[in-house]
């Protein structure tokens, strides 16, 4: 029943993510027309004029160029760029770049619209501050929208217009606008100073009234970036521990080369890649993370099997010899893997995994990271789905209660256990997969979350899937939550010490099996 | 039964398993060098009593309180087994590593079993002797060399009910002792028990209703948790509730 | 009790024995013969073999709570690490002006522009103090520790995994510039003990009488334990806990004792190994020398005194011929050693010395076994 409605709660929080997946990626459709105005004489003269040797006349020349010229002009331009020497260059340099970004104000791609205004906000010229306006009014989409509304705001504060700055300075405040606060803080500055006049100190009041405003957002929008990389922190951890967790409740066994099997999913995924670079055309590549996501799993799983049949049969009812023998397994593992792949591989991420999801002002979520926690969730639905919704799992969860009574029952226990194993195993190398997408490829990978993992299924207890669930989270998550404030090596200490903390309350995890399966 | 002439009394335990109750609201009496046998069926919460009794459960509610006025709540089980309460698993639990002779020492029963005491104490030739005549009552003199873990089945029983003899224990708890045991053995471990019973009071679970009648004065019956009927062999035998509850449902088994 | 068997009996001559050649005829062989005689013991094995010896120390602690008392520490990397902390701070205290900044205080701490010595540093200018606290601060851990552990049942894999990650915290910390111990670069450079110069070949053949008389000492206790009642105590928790606590011990009790003697003798192995080696880094006391640990106990043979001994020296000479000349080969022959031995020889070296000797002496009269050997896991 608790299962049940945990899986629950899971559905419906999947359900969120992808909804809100789907609205960061969709792309704008609103190609706007590009205004075609053909160049009027006057700036046919300035054209001419920026050949002029006059210093005078040149900057003259640029500032009208820049004031009523567009990207119709620009192959003229760049014609006169290419034969010019340096100090044109270095002339028409800002002229092409404001047109060009004016123009893509336009553009049918909404990144390179806020990037536009991004850049038109910080160049400093007033002259673009209608462009910007009239754009926003055109936009519909909400971070392009709000870089032109701060981009334009920012060139306001620029100007020398105090009136329009005290607007511009308590707009920028209300829009938590990080960009803006190195020029607040220069009004303050100037406002302090004591050649102030009593325009500048009202204004630098306003300024700092602003920062105060936008600091106190910077603390909520760490906060919740801190507490979304602790989550997919957890989520890596989660999908190891569970592969680990379910093992150690069927078998009584820890694999200390479960992190190795991780490490094989990684290099699972680096071959796929090579594979893909070497026998597929270019256009492929992305695709290569899919397919290596089977080859990730099933490398790590054959491993197992191969690990299970070798070593860990003969070690039945023996954990600690067990714990042994698999630590020598992963000396040899990592061993191997250093001298065949050398110490440094990297993965280069798909394209379609770039970029990221910007949720609130400040707060930017990286689309690999959504994505290792989607696949936590994935990997959580699928585990329940199989424990608790089909024969095999109903012998795995039988085996984990009572082995000898399920044995006498002709469930083939050596069997579940094998398939468990490979299983567990399994979800090892899609952990290592997954994290290809955050980290390096080396061989001591699985060592950095090996002992995370467990003390993961230590405090999560075992027989419940939602020991270690909440286990990983809180892990996890209190990982990267003390780091900004312990630093990441007494945030460890500090975890150890809670943990065992933890278990004087609690000596067999989060949730334990009472009654009289419980050990004596 | 009063309870000024109690070895054990047990009023109003609950134990609860993750709102199972294992035992719901018991009271149970067993009076000094009584022998008593616990029925019921699977799941009455037979060795859960026994484990109240002997501090490895921890009830949710009510109070144990050993011989006059000794609460033993909250005590842990090495406490409550210096105070003198032995215990007899189902399984044989015994030291397969040491000897016979070494399993049996080892139990006996002195004034400290502290790390410092062990560490110093020399067995007197008294307790030689203890343990000698208890290797004999149990039968494993010649096995006394032997490594426990080498001994058959029914001998480690055996070696178990020794080392539990020895810790002089005012009050005995057996979980199914004749388990595996046969016929021979059965009646062998009836009579044993049934003479240690002159000395201390012991509580018995059994199944084996052959071997309840042999050795029983007073049998209790427990179901879901709670004493449903107590008496003579033939009174529950002939209690309505008790065939129906008990031997209505485990006929498969016993007939 | 029964008497003591012949293979106790054995066992005592054999101490004797080994004794005499450690103590006598190696460092006999050191000074007497000349430098190109085959007869002759080079500084440097001697030097080699007494380092071997300090971790031959280690390994009888934790064969008294593995092998004897069932308990899987993967931490005692710690406790060596803290007692040759405390020896390496006094060391490097002694060298006062002497550095290469010229400070009196230590290298690292000029480098990482601390001003003043760090309040705990300055006990250890006294070497009876660095010797105290070499040995009880691994005790006083291993009681705080062990204490919580056991007290709330932490056991078997649970205890394994609660102690490698106190490992892996330690080594965090101490790698950590900031505690003031040196970093990732440990304490090295020592110039004197007690006046005497380290690097002289005298003082060095007196460091490793030293550890010889400490391992004999050592192992003296640890027989003691292991023949008193207590010996038997803890054998019985690794057999059947429960059946201990119903005969009236308390298991915690009996383990915190068995876990702080031998984070005690741990201490003790940091203490000898500092002076004689020259460096402690943070990479002695992970996780990983941690369970090389667990693998000398385990290729000698658990629960055999003796078989501590001669797998701590044997896998580390082992160690010390493979990594000069195959320096890559050594984690597959670690990993390897690791895997075989669990599988194929649980009693280890001795076990294997015992199945040859029991083939020799089949037509003679069998030795009663005496207890522990096989290892029967509850």
């Amino acid at each position: 029943m608790d299962e049940g409605r945990h899986g629950m709660k899971v559905v419906i929080g999947i359900a969120m993510i992808a909804a809100c997946l789907g609205w960061f990626a969709t792309g704008s459709m609103a190609a706007e027309a590009q205004a075609n105005v053909s160049s009027s004489p006057p700036l046919e003269q300035a054209l001419a004029e920026l050949l002029s040797e006059v210093e005078g006349t040149r900057e003259q020349a640029v500032r009208l160029l820049v004031e009523q010229g567009d990207a119709s002009m620009l192959p003229r331009l760049e014609e006169l760029r290419a034969n010019a020497d340096r100090s044109l260059r270095m002339a028409i340099k800002p002229v092409i770049d404001t047109w060009r970004n004016r123009a893509n104000l336009a553009s049918p791609d909404a990144d390179t619209r806020r990037t536009a205004a991004t850049d038109l906000g910080m160049s400093g010229r007033i002259s673009a501050i209608p462009w910007l306006e009239a754009a926003a009014a055109n936009e519909s989409h909400r971070w392009p929208r709000y870089a032109m509304e701060e981009s334009a705001l920012l060139l306001k504060l620029a100007s020398d217009n105090p009136t329009s700055q005290q607007q511009a300075a308590v707009k920028l405040g209300e829009m938590r606008s990080q960009n803006a606060a190195p020029a607040l803080l220069a009004l303050v500055q100037a406002g302090n100073s004591e050649s102030a006049t009593g325009e500048q100190q009202a204004l630098a009041q306003t300024a700092a009234a602003a920062i105060e405003r936008i600091e106190s957002w910077n603390v909520w929008s760490s906060a919740i970036e801190t507490l979304f990389r602790g989550i997919s922190l957890s989520s890596i951890l989660l999908i190891m521990s569970l592969g680990l967790a379910i093992v150690f409740g069927l078998m009584g066994v820890i694999n200390m080369a479960h992190g190795e099997l991780m490490m094989i999913g990684a290099y699972a995924t680096f071959v796929m890649q090579e594979c893909f670079k070497l026998y597929f055309p270019e256009s492929w590549f992305d695709s290569y993370y899919l397919a290596a996501l089977p080859a990730a799993f099933l490398a790590a799983a054959l491993f197992g099997l191969i690990l299970e049949a070798s070593v860990i049969r003969f070690l039945y009812g023996r954990p600690l010899e067990t714990m042994l023998a698999t630590w020598g397994v992963s000396l040899i593992l990592i061993q191997g893997a250093r001298m065949y792949f050398g110490d440094l591989t990297a993965i280069t991420a798909p394209s379609w995994l770039n970029g990221g999801a910007q949720v609130l002002v400040g707060v930017f979520l990286p689309f690999n990271r959504l994505f290792i926690i989607a696949l936590s969730i994935l990997s959580v639905i699928g585990i329940y789905a199989l424990l608790f919704r089909s024969s095999i799992g109903l012998r795995v969860r039988a085996v984990t209660q009572n082995r000898s009574m399920s044995a006498c029952l002709g469930i083939p226990t050596r069997k579940v256990d094998a398939y468990t194993f490979a299983f567990g195993s399994g979800l090892a190398g899609i952990a290592g997969w997954a994290l290809t997408l955050v980290g390096n490829v080396e061989p001591g990978l699985g060592q950095n979350y090996i002992v995370d993992s467990f003390m993961v299924v230590v405090t999560g207890g075992v027989g419940k899937l939602a020991g270690t669930i909440i286990a990983s989270l809180g892990i996890g998550g209190l990982n990267k939550l003390m780091e900004p404030s312990l630093g990441a090596v007494y945030g460890k200490v500090l975890i150890l010490v809670l943990v065992i903390l933890f278990l004087q309350r609690r000596p067999s995890g989060l949730f334990a099996v009472k009654g009289r399966h419980a050990e004596g | 039964m009063t309870e000024h002439g109690s070895i054990i009394y047990l009023e109003g335990i609950t134990v609860d398993y993750d709102g199972f109750k294992a035992l719901n609201n018991l009271n149970f009496i067993v009076n000094h060098r009584e022998l008593r046998v616990v029925i019921g069926p699977n799941g009455a919460g037979k060795t859960t009593l026994l484990d109240v009794i002997s501090g490895k459960t921890k009830p949710a509610a009510g109070r144990v309180i050993f011989g006059k006025d000794r609460d033993l709540m909250g005590m842990r089980e090495y406490e409550i087994t210096q105070l003198g309460i032995g215990r007899k698993f189902q399984a044989p639990s015994i030291y397969g590593n040491l000897s016979v002779w070494e399993n049996l020492d080892l139990s006996l029963s002195r004034p400290s079993k502290g790390v410092f005491a062990t560490l110093r104490g020399t067995s007197t030739a008294a307790e030689r002797e203890e343990i000698d005549r208890t290797l004999e009552t149990i039968g494993l003199t010649e096995q006394l060399r032997k490594r426990a873990g080498s001994l058959s089945h029914g001998q480690k029983q055996w070696l178990e009910i020794g080392m539990v003899i020895l810790q002089d224990p005012e009050l005995l708890l057996v979980d199914e002792p004749v388990a595996g045991m046969t016929d021979e053995e059965t009646e062998q471990t009836g009579r044993l028990l049934q003479s240690l019973a002159e000395k201390h009071a012991i509580i018995v679970i059994e199944h084996d209703m052959e071997f309840v009648r042999q050795i029983a004065r007073i049998v209790t019956v427990l179901h879901e948790g709670t004493v449903i009927c107590e008496g003579t062999v033939e009174k529950v035998q002939a209690d309505d509730r008790v065939r129906e509850i008990y031997l209505g449902r485990q006929k498969v088994a016993h007939v | 009790m029964p008497p003591p068997s012949s293979a106790e009996r054995h066992e005592g001559t054999l101490f004797w024995a080994v004794g005499f050649v450690l103590l006598f005829v190696l460092p006999v062989l050191n000074v007497l013969p000349a430098e190109d005689s085959w007869l002759h013991v080079s500084d440097f094995a001697l030097n080699r073999f007494g380092k071997f010896l300090a971790f031959a120390i280690l390994a009888l602690g934790l064969d008294l709570i593995w092998g004897y008392a069932g308990i899987l520490s993967l931490g005692q990397g710690v406790f060596f690490g803290i007692g040759a902390y405390c020896m390496g701070m006094h060391l490097m205290l002694t060298i006062g002006s002497q550095s290469v900044y010229g400070s009196a205080l230590p290298d690292f701490m000029v480098w990482n522009q601390v001003t003043e010595l760090p309040f705990f540093w300055k006990p250890f200018y006294s070497f009876s103090a660095a010797v105290l606290a070499g040995l009880l601060a691994p005790a006083c851990f291993a009681l705080i520790f062990g204490f919580l552990a056991f007290r709330s049942r932490i056991r078997g894999v649970y205890f394994a995994i609660i102690t490698q990650a106190l490992a892996l915290m330690a080594w965090l910390v101490f790698n950590r510039n900031e505690t003031n111990l040196g970093g990732t670069n440990g304490l090295t450079d020592f110039k004197t003990l007690l006046g005497f110069r380290l690097s002289a070949s005298d003082t060095q053949l007196a460091l490793y009488v030293m550890t010889v008389l400490c391992l004999g000492g050592a192992y003296a206790l640890c027989r003691w334990i292991i023949a008193s009642r207590a010996g038997r105590v803890l054998i019985a928790i690794r057999d059947s806990e429960q059946r201990v606590r119903f005969s009236g011990y308390s298991p915690s009790t009996y383990k915190l004792f068995v876990f702080v003697v031998s984070a005690l003798l741990a201490g003790l192995a940091g203490i000898l190994y500092v002076p004689q080696v020259g460096i402690i880094t943070p990479a002695q006391m992970g996780v990983l020398p941690s369970l090389e640990m667990v693998v000398w106990v385990a290729v000698g043979g658990r629960a055999t005194l003796v078989g501590a001994i001669v797998g701590a020296v044997g896998v580390n000479l082992g160690r010390s011929i493979l990594t000069n000349s195959f320096p890559e080969l050594w984690p597959f022959f670690l990993g390897g050693l690791f895997v075989v031995v669990v599988l194929l020889f649980p009693d280890g070296v001795m076990g294997i010395a015992k199945q040859v000797r029991g083939k020799l002496a089949e037509k003679a009269v069998r030795l009663p076994k005496t207890s522990a050997v096989e290892g029967e896991q509850a």
